[in-house]
This record gives structure tokens, C-alpha cells and sequence, in this order.
């Protein structure tokens, strides 16, 4: 990875009453925290309903990967309300159907099978992020 | 004169993808809406008032709605303010923490044992605001 990489910024849905939601939150901190951590970053998706300002200057200065729980893609919505289009957009549901071996459950809190699919789901994003932060296509 | 009996409330969490009190909060309002109140409490994700349509906008209109917010900056009663209705009870996590002189949790994705405890505390608070709700007797 270059040493000059941007920011990227990773939204996931921030729902509390599907699965799948819970999983894109944590393949969310999956990147942040394990597979590229100080190149991804978040906020609080709801910042952005309030229009903050940090927030906005956020998603409006580096490029934006969503993870949405369900297909009314609040994330990707909530991004394009400030005029900001995605870089990537993704359905959480996405990579269980490409992982059925790993059902998730749980809502607040994933169960395992939730967290593995969560850490496989952000190692096979770390190459967007990656084209990301080397000045890829936005 | 018909009274229009008040039957479920609804709970509006912050999400605080990025303060480690949101992940209080989505915890504590969990067990609210599963286990100390499920036929009482209904939910709604918070971006849906932006991304959503008419349904979630009205989502304060047809129940009393709590806010928990994780942060000053308050979104979830911000939210639900601007875009449905003015909130029956806005509950604040770090003055609940306060309250009670415990600590703000320091992960945003595990919980340790006391700070699930103190989620429990929070939910039992909500639960509270809930029941006074229901009973017309909310302050």
C-alpha cells in the first residue's frame, strides 16, 4: 500500500433490528480495527441525518465504502443526501450468499459464525479499500 | 370521550457506529425491545427517517416515541424531531452513567462484563420510561 493513502471511510448500516445490519457494522470494524486499521475510518451514520458538520466534511473529502443491512440502503442514501456518491456500495446479505456456510445470528450482538463471516467479508474488501487509498476511481 | 389507549412505544437508539456509548445503547435497547418489554416496544432503524418514506416519518406520530442517545450531540432526538415527531422521553446515556458513577464503556464492538451491566442498568431505566408511558404518568 502506498505510504501517502487517503482515508476511506466505511458507513455501515447502523440499524438495531436485522442481522444483516449487524454485520455490515462489524466487517465495518473488521477493516477499521484489524485489516487496514488508520486507513479506514467511520461515524455515526445518524451524523449525517443531523448534518454535521465533522461528518459531512468526512464523506465529502474522502472517498465513501457503504454496507448496507437491507435493501432500503440507508447507508448509501444517507451519503448521497449530501451530495456525496459512494465509491462502493454493498448489501451485507451479499456475503453470506457468497459464504452459506456461515450463517449469522444475532442482532445486537453477532454469534460466531456472524463474526467470521464479518472478518472474511472485510479481508475480501481490503483490495477496494486499497484502490481507495491509492487515488483509485471514486 | 374517547380515550385513545396508548398500546406500544417506540424506541429510537442511537446507532453510534463510532462512540463506544451507541454500542451501550444498541445493546440496552435490544433487551429492552426482546426481553423486559417486547409486546410494549417497537423500533425503528434510525436512517430510515431519512432514507425511508412516509411510514417511518409517521413512525412518532402513531406511537410515543423514547430517543437513547449515546452522545451530546443527540441524533437519535435530533432525528426524530426533524423528521417524525417530538419524543415522549429523551434519555441520555452518559447522564445515566452518571447517575449511577459508573464508567463509559471503552469498546465499541465487546462489552466487558460490567459494562454489560451497565447496559442492563440502561435498559431497566428505558423500561421504566416505558411503563410510566403506558400509565400516563410520564414526567
Amino acid at each position: 500500500m502506498s505510504q501517502k493513502a487517503k482515508k476511506v471511510v466505511v458507513l455501515p448500516c447502523s440499524g438495531i433490528g436485522k442481522v444483516y445490519g449487524a454485520l455490515a457494522r462489524e466487517t465495518a470494524y473488521e477493516l477499521m480495527d484489524r485489516v487496514r486499521p488508520g486507513v479506514v475510518v467511520t461515524t455515526c451514520l445518524p451524523l449525517l441525518v443531523i448534518e454535521d458538520s465533522e461528518a459531512k466534511q468526512l464523506v465529502t473529502a474522502n472517498p465513501v465504502i457503504t454496507i448496507d443491512g437491507c435493501p432500503k440502503s440507508c447507508a448509501q442514501k444517507s451519503v448521497e443526501a449530501q451530495g456525496v456518491t459512494p465509491a462502493q456500495s454493498f448489501q451485507a446479505i451479499n456475503f453470506y450468499k457468497a459464504h452459506k456456510d456461515l450463517k449469522p445470528d444475532g442482532i445486537a450482538e453477532l454469534d460466531e459464525n456472524g463474526r467470521r463471516l464479518a472478518a472474511i467479508a472485510a479481508d475480501e474488501l481490503a483490495r477496494v479499500v486499497d484502490d481507495l487509498a491509492a487515488g483509485g476511481v471514486r | 370521550m374517547i380515550s385513545l389507549e396508548v398500546l406500544k412505544v417506540g424506541i429510537v437508539s442511537c446507532s453510534g457506529e463510532a462512540v463506544c456509548e451507541g454500542t451501550l445503547s444498541r445493546i440496552a435497547c435490544r433487551r429492552v425491545l426482546d426481553d423486559i418489554r417486547p409486546a410494549e416496544t417497537v423500533t425503528i432503524c434510525l436512517p430510515l427517517f431519512l432514507a425511508g418514506g412516509k411510514e417511518e416519518r409517521e413512525f412518532a406520530a402513531r406511537y410515543p416515541t423514547i430517543t437513547v442517545d449515546g452522545c451530546e450531540k443527540r441524533c437519535a432526538q435530533k432525528s426524530t424531531e426533524k423528521l417524525s415527531g417530538k419524543p415522549a422521553r429523551s434519555i441520555l446515556i452518559p447522564e445515566i452513567l452518571k447517575k449511577h458513577g459508573l464508567e463509559a464503556p471503552t469498546s465499541l464492538r465487546d462489552l466487558s462484563p460490567e459494562e454489560k451491566a451497565s447496559a442492563q442498568l440502561v435498559a431497566e431505566e428505558i423500561a421504566r420510561a416505558v411503563d410510566e408511558i403506558l400509565n400516563g404518568t410520564e414526567g
